[in-house]
């Protein structure tokens, strides 16, 4: 395979992974405006921002934190790389790269996300701001279900490993900016906090049933962290996503024999992983852990690079 | 005449670079009056290196390196014996025909001023030698010679509206001048005894084509013929074409280039 | 593509599925089409149409329109009703383009080689060396088996049963291959029917064909060559076709920044290391192939591809420097081109054309502007072109002023009453100007036809232009196996079973 085509696929599977991401960030977050008296809902989208690292890029816009002109810089804004526009944008140049890797189920499930932005204006009230978002998933959801469709080979596991590497950061920073906004200095976790808050972190996920699931005793933010880190089970939590990159990267080395670095980075990753408790995490401050997650996140996105001479 | 020649050209990157890749005319050959005795081409880091021809019939080497590379300088040293021609070239590779050196070329677009300027120069003559000689002296007497390094890029039009111009310029002023005269003109790039010590660049000079007698050298910088204190490189439609160095890098930044030219004269054979 | 011609009344045209000018009936062997357009309500066969519309959007088929700027994402208009020649005009058909196609390369390798055909005097000297698309850059080397121009285009119009005149060559990378494709599979699923009706030659051979012809230019004796089709990239408005020519021959579409010359050879970069190539069927004009040689500012080329060309480890499809055969000053010598090469009559006439660099044809063009199609010797696309009969007055003195002034860059050509396909038009079905573009690939093994090719169609009534930028529009083009009554259509079946042997 093309070292470009696989710089195509990896990064293809980033953005719609990005895409989804914000879509279910926008999503959750209209939900918790509603629930919320002023001025909780404002704190809700500045939290969205600061998620998608757009904080600077909204100031700059001159608009009031609300959620019309929040949800539509995160939607259809392209001027930032914290919109779901430029991520779809990104996403379907590089498919359009690989078109002769892609079947056309997979190639008309990004067109058609993309095919929803164009030429929109405004995301309006929340009533549309969520039936956009809708589709938006759904799309993404279609163009998932088409990658499963096709052949198991280099093509789809540089896909899905992009998508591994984008939602182990995605997670990651969502949980870092939720935990510091709800969890001022000095308070414990385990406290009595807003429940509509946690659940919004649940929601961007897709982990609400499954948080029932695991945990008998109601929403404790502990929890929410264990569900979000250590439970592989769970398919956005970091636990998974670092596990599917171990996974994905076997299978390319038993395909093109490129064995490397970033095996050798995500396999010690897993380890650790493993062995790690949730609760030695919020002891020795989540905030840290998440920081060094990142770091480390983009030092395996870099050997990749490398190994697989995408360069 | 014995032309003892040194040539080194240095390439700095600002970044390191992951690959360069060099199209060289820095090879002489022989013709009837020119006799390459001793020539070397050299290179300062681990490169491959291919020999072959352009579409003009030039030799050139194909140079590749492998990068990372911050720097590199290429070295071409040796020696020429050349004879007197009066100018004529014989016996050298012509793949083309002479009716093609009658194109322009964008560092050699038809001017107004220059044709203008040609048809002065020669009016009165009719012989095609003594016309060309008329072309050549009018160009050399109208120009303050400038041996600072040539400009890249700067067109026969451009420098024909300057008061100085460098030996690239006039030969470029030339062919163009000789062109709208319909007579066949080419460039040339070499090595001449009448360039300065520590030239920035090799030296440029013109061949026309006149019926009867072939291609014959002009050089505008002197207002005479190139003779035997000149050894041809290479020859094209323009100075572009026959440029001693032709590259591409892969990588970022910039680049700084020196160049360095020594040429010798003494008693030949 | 740049394709037009003149014409008198669409009266008086000849067409294709009718026959004589006034005819109200299919000619013989197509009436099963003529029963097909009788039976199928207009409103069916626009359901159809708009339906095949929807796939080409789908899938992406758009090309851009040169200065629009929201226009990188259109389709070209599709027509239901097919265009078919019958057996014994294809035959016909084939050898003309066989015999020119054969001219055509014999021209380019003498070109830039011994130049046989200036030294007999054949063309004049000034219109190959002072002709840019002559590059001397690459004078004196020689393709790997000595084949320049691997895939051709030829442009042709009709204009009665058996006249055909070429209008243009396309030697340098002819596109429109993929609609010829995707417009039989269009067929095929919406109009079955017709298949059953005519016995209809296979285009979807064509990757196949293709694939063959470039392994067997392979420079060298390699078992197996790698060939690859290298794409300026995805903002190019023929993306679709290169991308659907590599996935249809299952070989990598590469860009230039996946490509680099070593030592001579070329490589490209894969995920396990460098690949040599052997075999590029390249999509980028000469210009920017290769910086070291051409444009030193282009960023599509690959720096050293020429020096790999020239010492023969990597052929290139098509040459560079093919320019010179297909260049509009050139073709009004092809006539005389291809009986110096192939030693007889041409086959396939050139539509008749003035030289406006001739001082006798330019003083005929000039007083009979209004008649004639003038058009510049290197514009392309239909753009630089004027239509003396629909021209206006202030067009025509615009021309005439540009011709006088510089009347080497022009040429004209008559107005030929070009043929007509019935097409579906806002109104109802009415007969369409239509031109026709096969494609003929020439390998160590010989030249073929592919029987079919692009059929463009200018969709305005009365129009001449079928230019995609232009507002034209595409048909399938049948290729009938047979010229006599359609055979029983043989039970599915069988067919099926002899297609799984096969």
């Amino acid at each position: 395979m093309l070292s470009r085509t696989a710089l195509s696929l990896y990064w293809l599977g980033r953005y719609v992974e990005r895409a989804d991401f914000i879509a279910r960030l926008v999503e959750a977050t209209v939900r918790l405006d509603v629930l919320s008296p002023r001025p909780a809902g404002e704190v809700a989208w500045v939290s969205a921002l600061a998620v998608t690292e757009t904080e600077k890029a909204f100031a700059k816009t001159g608009a009031p934190i609300a959620h019309e002109p929040v949800a539509r810089f995160l939607t259809l804004d392209a001027t930032h790389p914290g919109s779901i526009v430029r991520s779809l944008d990104m996403a379907r140049d590089n498919a359009r790269a690989v078109r002769t890797a892609l079947t056309r189920e997979a190639w008309t499930g990004i067109n058609q996300a993309w095919l929803l932005f164009q030429n929109r204006a405004t995301t309006g009230n929340a009533a549309t701001t969520l039936n956009l978002i809708e589709s938006v998933k759904s799309a993404t959801r279609g163009f998932e279900g088409a990658i499963h469709r096709m052949l198991r080979n280099q093509t789809t596991w540089f896909i899905r490993l992009g998508q591994a590497i984008e939602r182990a950061d995605n997670t990651a920073r969502l949980l870092d900016v939720k935990y510091h906004i709800l969890l001022p200095e000095g308070e414990q976790v385990g406290g009595v906090v807003d429940r509509d808050q946690w659940t919004t972190i649940l929601q961007t996920v897709s982990a609400v049933t499954a948080y029932r699931w695991f945990y008998s005793e109601g929403l404790l933010p502990a929890n929410v962290i264990d569900l979000l880190i250590a439970r592989s089970e769970l398919p956005r939590s970091l636990a998974a996503s670092v596990e599917e990159a171990v996974d994905i990267l076997n299978l390319l080395a038993k395909r093109t024999g490129l064995h490397g670095e970033a095996d050798r980075m995500a396999r010690n990753r897993h380890a650790r992983m493993v062995k790690t408790q949730s609760r030695q995490i919020i002891a020795g401050g989540l905030h840290q852990y998440l920081q060094d997650f990142l770091a480390e996140n983009d030092e395996l996105h870099f050997a990749i690079s490398r190994q697989f001479k995408l360069g | 005449m014995r032309l003892t020649i040194d040539h080194r050209t240095v390439y700095r990157f600002s970044e390191p670079q992951a690959r360069l890749t060099q199209l060289l005319r820095l090879s002489p050959e022989d013709t009837y009056d020119q006799s390459v005795t001793g020539w070397s081409l050299h290179v300062d880091c681990d490169a491959r290196m291919r020999e072959g021809r352009d579409g003009f019939g030039n030799k050139v080497t194909m140079l590749y390196v492998e990068g990372p590379i911050t720097g590199i300088e290429i070295a071409v040293s040796g020696e020429v014996l050349t004879n007197p021609s009066h100018g004529v070239v014989n016996g050298a590779a012509e793949p083309l025909p002479p009716p093609l050196f009658l194109r322009a070329t964008p560092l050699t677009e038809r001017d107004d001023a220059i044709a203008a300027f040609a048809n002065d120069a020669v009016a009165g003559e009719n012989d095609p030698v003594a016309r060309m000689h008329a072309l050549n002296g009018a160009v050399r007497k109208q120009f303050t010679l400038d041996e600072g390094r040539p400009v890249s890029g700067r067109t026969a039009a451009e420098a024909f509206g300057l008061k100085t111009a460098t030996s690239r310029d006039l030969a470029h002023i030339l062919a163009t001048a000789a062109r709208s005269l319909n007579v066949p003109a080419r460039y040339v790039s070499g090595y001449s005894t009448v360039d300065a010590d520590d030239a920035p660049a090799p030296h440029g000079w013109v061949e026309v084509h006149i019926d009867g007698l072939g291609w014959v050298a002009f050089d505008p910088w002197t207002g005479i013929c190139a003779d035997e204190a000149y050894a041809r490189i290479a020859v094209a439609l323009d100075a572009a074409g026959a440029a001693p160095v032709a590259g591409s890098r892969l990588g970022e930044g910039d680049e700084e280039m020196d160049v360095d030219v020594h040429v010798e004269g003494g008693e030949g054979q | 593509m740049g394709g037009v011609s003149g014409s008198m009344a669409l009266a008086q045209a000849f067409d294709e599925i009718m026959g004589q000018p006034g005819s109200s009936v299919p000619r013989a062997p197509l009436s099963p089409l003529g029963n097909w357009i009788d039976g199928t309500p207009d409103a069916e066969l626009r359901r159809r149409q708009e339906a095949a519309e929807a796939t080409f959007r789908q899938l992406g088929i758009t090309f851009a329109v040169y200065g629009d700027s929201d226009a990188s994402e259109r389709i070209i208009p599709f027509d239901i009703v097919p265009r078919i020649f019958l057996n014994s005009e294809w035959n016909r058909l084939s050898e003309g383009l066989i015999q020119r196609v054969q001219a055509i390369n014999a021209f380019l390798d003498d070109i830039y080689g011994a130049r046989r055909i200036l030294d007999e005097g054949i063309l004049p000297p000034d219109l190959i060396f002072g002709n840019p698309q002559f590059r001397p850059e690459i004078a004196g080397m020689r393709p790997p088996h000595g084949i320049w121009a691997h895939i051709c285009g030829i442009d042709l119009v009709r204009t009665g049963p058996d006249e055909f005149f070429v209008l243009e060559d396309n030697a340098r990378t002819p596109s429109g291959v993929s609609y010829m494709l995707e417009n039989r599979e269009a067929m095929l699923r919406l109009c079955p029917e017709l298949f059953r009706e005519f016995r209809v030659a296979a285009v979807d051979s064509y990757p196949d064909r293709l694939l063959e012809t470039m392994k067997s230019v392979a420079p060298g004796n390699v078992a197996a060559p790698v060939c690859v089709v290298l794409t300026p990239g995805h903002y190019n408005s023929a993306y679709y076709e290169h991308s659907f020519l590599a996935d249809s021959m299952g070989i990598e579409l590469v860009e230039a920044a996946d490509l680099v010359v070593d030592d001579d050879v070329v490589w490209m970069r894969t995920i396990a290391g460098r690949v040599k190539v052997d075999v590029i069927y390249r999509r980028i004009d000469d210009d920017y192939l290769d910086p070291l040689v051409f444009r030193p500012d282009s960023m599509l080329g690959v720096p050293g591809l020429i020096a790999a060309y020239a010492a023969g480890n990597v052929a290139l499809i098509n040459a560079p420097g093919n320019g010179i055969a297909d260049d509009k000053a050139i073709y009004s010598y092809m006539p005389e081109i291809v009986k110096f090469y192939s030693g007889s009559e041409p086959k396939l006439p050139n539509v008749e054309t003035w030289r406006c660099r001739e001082p006798q044809a330019l003083k005929y063009v000039l007083d009979n502007l209004e008649k004639v199609v003038v058009k510049l010797v290197d514009g392309s696309g239909g753009y630089g072109m004027l239509v003396g009969p629909t021209a206006s007055k202030a067009e025509v003195e615009t021309f005439r002023a540009a011709l006088i002034a510089e009347p080497h860059r022009y040429i004209a050509q008559p107005t030929l009453a070009l043929s007509t396909v019935p097409t579906l038009a806002d109104s109802g079905l009415a007969p369409r100007h239509v031109d026709f573009r096969p494609f003929v690939l020439t390998g160590s093994r010989g030249v073929q036809v592919v029987p079919g090719g692009l059929t463009r169609v200018a969709l305005k009534e009365g129009s001449l232009v079928v230019n995609s930028s232009q507002g034209g529009g595409t048909k399938d083009s049948f290729v009938l196996m047979d010229d006599g009554a359609p055979p029983p259509a043989p039970p599915a079946q069988t067919q099926m079973q002899s297609q799984g042997i096969g």
